[in-house]
């Protein structure tokens, strides 16, 4: 049982973030949380694919003479290069998501779903 | 049967069609406007006509245009039983023509360009009914009928025609969505849809499947002819101007649903087919009840038009009866039936539109002594309510008397003395109409005559053609051969 | 020239920065170049689309990598379609755009083109790639597009595109982590050359898992109910122009990304015969053509209305994959092209009531038969359109999507369809009985009345006209291209 755990553990951790990631963006009310919520999804999901490259034992994957062509003596290069992308992609959406909290700040004074909304509705 | 490449039936159907959009343009100039009316009227049924010889000597002009779905095309085909429809309905759309100018200029009605455009792209429509040669192109003109007609309905656009305009729409598309179902399921077990005199579906699928469709056929195409209960949106529906009622209402669009269960039961099935499968007792248990009950509603009525009205669903429901007794008599009756009660009912409407603008009277019960200021309308009305009480030597006779010749053949006789007390009852709610109007006096009728020459002329050459028609039912258009031929090859072809 | 495939978005790409630099310089410049790169576009994307159905497939392997390690581009018949539709429905909008924008967000016009290109881009991306991952990165940057556009209305405008926002991300984030199981569990990106490696592994639960993320992803871009709560706040607080471009292809290109995944990357006998994956989105569809018509009776604003009737729509095409069968695929693909024509006019339309009229409320609608008559008659064909009447387009992506049910002997789907187009004929007969038969209302009698300047009529009555002509010409569009693309499905 606890040998299982040993090795999926990586995963575990993944859900474990997911699920407070998913919480901030669904459940909060304040929409920098939301934001933050969403980051930390974000986050989860990349750790995932970084730990699916990582080898026991393993180097960078750059030829080392002395470890040979041997392809267990390197990590996977590849989900690293994705995510880095995917981060890349993350920190836009970060970006264009506080620019869109920036103009509702301006424009109602506040970043509480409900207050915004009520706002609005005395505005109109 | 000789096929010949053709566009008579294309053009017959652009006609009117490049006549809405002209009609549209020249709106601000009414003169204009109803010239192409009366121009685009007299070339449809010239154009009709012109084709007429070439099936008269057993060839078929037909016409296929390009795919509207993989392996179906936009095909028309100019046969006997789609030009005993085309004919007749573009005919009166002739007389129709120039009693509407007269009538809605009589009213000085509003939004005449939206009438007139819709009533071109309406016949448009109905010939396309008419010429289509398979399935997908008659659902597809027969719901463009449904849209081209719903302005004509809401035209006073008091709330009581929006009303019955959402009753019409509520009745006509959920009928047209059954009917798609029909279509698509006939498509999907046959192939193409294409109609062969006699039908193509026997061998198609299980009779319990084809019984479904038949029934889908029946009520969705039942709608548009009001069979009951689905009648109710046709009584509504005489909120619209009378030449609509007259054309539309009585002629094109109520026989278009009438039309097209002629087509399923004679080129989809099969006049054996369909007995095979069992659906003659639904229906025409729903037929004969049509006959019955809509008789008796019309008795009570003293709304003129509303009386028309139920005594047309009446007499949709005879043909409807002369097409599934799947008798050879039965169905010349009830598609001759077609042609004469379009002329004879047509009369009727008109008269009542013609009292409507000289005297502003729609109640049966305030036509008292009317005949004294109207004897030529009254005159024509009391011939074509002989007519279709059935008395000879009216048109109305003649279809009576093979309807009543095919109930003998097919030995359902319950439908022989269910068509003679229809025939009473008929009797029963016209005739009072012109005695009322002739043998009564009033005080309220004094300074008035005929209505003006464009809506007399219509109702005398109508109550003609009925008279005509019993006299010489061959004479003119030789609706007696298109129907022989019609009934020779369904009830002769492959079934 | 096989680089073909990369052509359209790199294009857009280049445009889009072309029209910031020219807009710093000069506004009009601006708009200018984002004009020319969208009408390059569709030259492009046409060519494209003949070249492929008449010499086959193009391949592009970027950085000359050949697959699986390098990123491919495949310009095959699906992608040539769904191109060439983001390119027309782009341009059109873009000439629209101008006059719209001017009037609803003057301010904010020099940026809002670059973003529009920058959408198509991705879009376009999107339908070209041939690569799991680089999906995503083109999906992330048609959705980042979409949200700045989105954001750019008055009032609620950034409020709904933030929450669009946060669940886009999550939708993106729940495909990636679908890409994920797949990578780990095939070892390739590869569209070719995962499905090829597939087969062993159906009894996996990981790769059970990716089908379902990724469909919970996709779902959610999509609108796929009850996914869809985000999608009538997005549309309604954004310009007329804005709409009109995201309405008739963003959520349609993510159901080309649910068709592509069932068709050329988990393989039809997966998601169809192993796990009932295809099943479980049709019976969604159905519930959410029902709850999307049904909401869109209820509503008083015009666009509201036609959100909802958006979320009723791609339903259509979700069901029309639900089928499972090649009638019903080919309905769901001719509607991705018939519904972008029709609520690409209806948008249009909108915009072309607020720039006369100023509001949309139905009320307002009143009686505008006369005051605008071609755009009212544009309304009209595009609402029969909706509603399927033919020959408009929309009534023959029910025709085949009605055939396809009967063919799956799914008689509850062909309810639904039929029933659905009823209810379509509800909320539009409303509007087109007050349109023609009620007197003005007051406020709008004083305002000036006609249709919009020719700017914006002109592409409102090209989209109405289109959709008459996809429904008399789509015989041609389904035995040339899309009877290809479902020919894959006929065969297992």
């Amino acid at each position: 049982m606890f040998e299982e755990f040993l090795g999926r553990y990586p995963y575990f951790m993944t859900v474990i973030l997911l699920a407070i990631g998913l919480y901030g963006m669904v459940a909060k009310r304040n929409l920098l949380k939301k934001a933050i919520g969403m980051s930390i999804f974000q986050s989860a999901i990349f750790l995932f694919f970084i730990q699916g490259g990582a080898k026991w034992g393993a180097t960078v994957p750059v030829i080392d003479p002395q470890r040979g062509m041997d392809p267990a003596q390197y990590m996977n290069p590849l989900p690293h290069v994705l995510i880095l992308t995917a981060i890349v992609v993350s920190v836009a959406t970060t970006g264009v998501s506080l620019a869109l909290l920036l103009t509702i700040y301006q424009r109602y004074r506040t970043l509480d779903e409900k207050q915004v909304l009520e706002e609005a509705r005395r505005k109109a | 049967m000789d096929t010949l490449v053709s566009t008579g039936p294309l053009a017959a159907i652009a006609v009117s069609l490049v006549a809405a959009g002209l009609i549209v343009l020249s709106g601000k100039r009414p003169n204009v406007r109803e010239g192409v009316t009366i121009l685009a009227a007299l070339l449809k049924f010239g154009i009709v006509l012109s084709l007429l010889p070439r099936v008269l000597v057993g060839q078929t002009p037909e016409v296929a245009l390009f795919e509207i779905s993989p392996g179906i095309s936009l095909a028309l085909r100019a046969d006997p039983l789609g030009m005993l429809f085309a004919l007749s309905a573009s005919f009166l759309w002739v007389l129709t023509s120039f009693y509407s100018i007269g009538y809605m200029r009589g009213l000085g009605e509003h939004k005449q360009t939206r009438y007139f455009a819709s009533f071109a792209v309406c016949m448009s429509a109905t010939i396309g009914i008419a010429f289509a040669a398979n399935l997908l192109t008659l659902f597809l003109f027969y719901e463009v009928l449904t849209i081209a007609t719903y302005p004509l309905v809401v035209h006073k656009e008091t709330p009581e025609a929006m009303a019955a305009g959402r009753k019409y729409l509520a009745y006509l598309l959920t009928g047209g969505v059954v009917l798609l179902l029909a279509v698509a399921w006939t498509v999907a077990v046959a192939g193409s849809g294409e109609f062969v005199p006699g039908g193509f579906l026997r061998g198609a699928a299980d009779h319990g499947a084809l019984l479904a469709v038949f029934l889908l056929f029946f009520l969705g195409f039942g709608v548009k002819g009001a069979v009951m209960p689905l009648h109710s949106w046709l009584p509504s529906a005489m909120v619209a101007p009378t030449p609509v009622s007259a054309l539309l209402h009585a002629v094109a669009v109520v026989k278009a649903g009438v039309f097209g269960i002629a087509r399923v039961v004679g080129f989809v099935f099969g006049p054996d087919l369909v007995g095979d499968i069992g659906a003659v007792p639904l229906a025409s248990l729903l037929v004969g009840a049509t006959i019955l009950i809509s008789s008796l509603l019309a008795l009570r009525q003293d709304n003129l038009k509303l009386r028309l009205a139920y005594s047309t669903i009446g007499h949709l429901s005879y043909i409807v009866m002369g097409v599934v007794l799947l008798a050879p008599s039965a169905w010349t009756g009830g598609l001759f039936h077609i042609v004469t009660h379009g002329a004879m009912k047509i009369t009727l409407f008109f008269v009542a539109g013609a009292i409507y603008v000289k005297a502003h009277v729609e109640r049966v019960s305030e036509l008292d002594g009317l005949g004294r200021q109207m004897p030529l309308t009254l005159a024509a009305f009391a011939l074509a309510s002989l007519g279709l009480a059935g008395l000879p030597p009216i048109a109305g006779f003649l279809s009576k008397w093979y309807l009543a010749q095919g109930t003998v053949e097919s030995g359902e006789m319950v439908f022989l003395a269910l068509l003679l007390l229809s025939g009473l009852l008929n009797a029963a709610y016209l005739f009072p109409i012109p005695i009322r109007a002739f043998l009564l006096t009033s005080e309220r009728f004094r300074r008035f005559d005929e209505a003006h020459v464009l809506m007399l002329a219509p109702i005398l050459l109508a109550g003609a053609l009925s008279l005509l028609l019993g006299l010489a039912p061959n004479a003119l258009f030789h609706f007696f051969t298109l129907i022989s031929r019609t009934a020779a090859s369904v009830m002769g072809g492959g079934g | 020239m096989n680089q073909l495939p990369l052509l359209l978005p790199v294009s857009f790409l280049l445009f889009s920065v072309i029209s910031v630099l020219a807009g710093i310089w000069r506004r009009d410049l601006g708009y200018l170049a984002a004009l020319v790169g969208a009408a390059a576009g569709v030259p492009l994307a046409i060519w494209g689309l003949f070249r492929v159905l008449s010499q086959g497939t193009v391949r592009y392997h970027l950085g000359g990598w050949p697959p699986p390690f390098g990123i491919e581009y495949v310009l095959d018949p699906l992608a040539a379609f769904m191109a060439s539709i983001i390119a027309a429905i782009g341009l059109l909008v873009l000439v629209y755009a101008r006059r719209s924008i001017d009037h609803e967000v003057p301010e904010k016009a020099p940026l809002l083109y670059p973003v529009a290109l920058l959408l198509l881009a991705g879009l376009t991306g999107i339908v070209v790639t041939g690569d799991l991952f680089n999906l995503f990165v083109f999906l992330e940057i048609a959705s980042l597009s979409a949200y700045a556009l989105l954001a750019s209305g008055r009032g609620l405008a950034p409020l709904a595109a933030f929450r669009y926002l946060i669940l886009g991300t999550m939708a993106g984030s729940f495909y990636l982590l679908g890409v994920g199981f797949i990578y780990f569990s095939t070892g390739s990106l590869n569209m070719a050359d995962v499905a090829e490696r597939m087969p062993p592994l159906y009894e996996s639960r990981v790769l059970l898992a990716a089908a379902v993320l990724m469909v919970l992803g996709l779902g959610l871009k999509m609108a796929l109910f009850p996914l869809h709560p985000w999608l009538p706040d997005a549309y309604t607080y954004a310009p007329s122009a804005v709409t009109g471009l995201i309405a008739p292809l963003m959520t349609k290109v993510a159901g080309y990304v649910l068709i592509r995944l069932f068709l050329d990357v988990f393989g039809p006998s997966y998601l169809r015969d192993t796990v009932p994956v295809i099943a479980a989105i049709g019976w969604l569809a159905a519930g959410g053509i029902v709850v999307g018509s049904v909401m869109a009776i209820a509503q008083r604003d015009f666009r509201r209305m036609l959100a909802y009737s958006s979320v009723s729509q791609v339903a259509y095409v979700a069901l029309g994959l639900g089928l499972g069968n090649p009638v019903g695929l080919i309905g769901a693909l001719l509607h991705i092209l018939n519904h972008a024509f029709m609520k690409g006019c209806l948008f249009l339309v909108a915009g072309g009531v607020r720039y006369r009229v100023g509001v949309w409320d139905l009320p307002h609608f009143a009686g505008l038969g006369r005051h605008m008559p071609w755009t009212m008659a544009a309304f009209t064909v595009a609402a029969l359109g909706m509603i399927g009447i033919p020959p408009t387009a929309g009534f023959f992506s029910k025709w085949y999507l009605v055939q396809g049910g009967i063919a799956a002997g799914n008689w509850a789907f062909v309810a639904i369809i039929l029933a659905s187009s009823l209810l379509t004929a509800v909320y539009f007969f409303r509007v087109l009985e007050r349109v023609y038969t009620s007197p003005l209302s007051p406020e709008v009698a004083t305002s000036r009345g006609s249709d919009p300047p020719p700017g914006m009529l002109g592409p409102i009555l090209i989209l109405a006209g289109g959709v008459l002509v996809l429904g008399i010409i789509n015989s041609i569009i389904v035995t040339q291209v899309l009877e290809k693309v479902a020919s894959s499905l006929s065969g297992s």
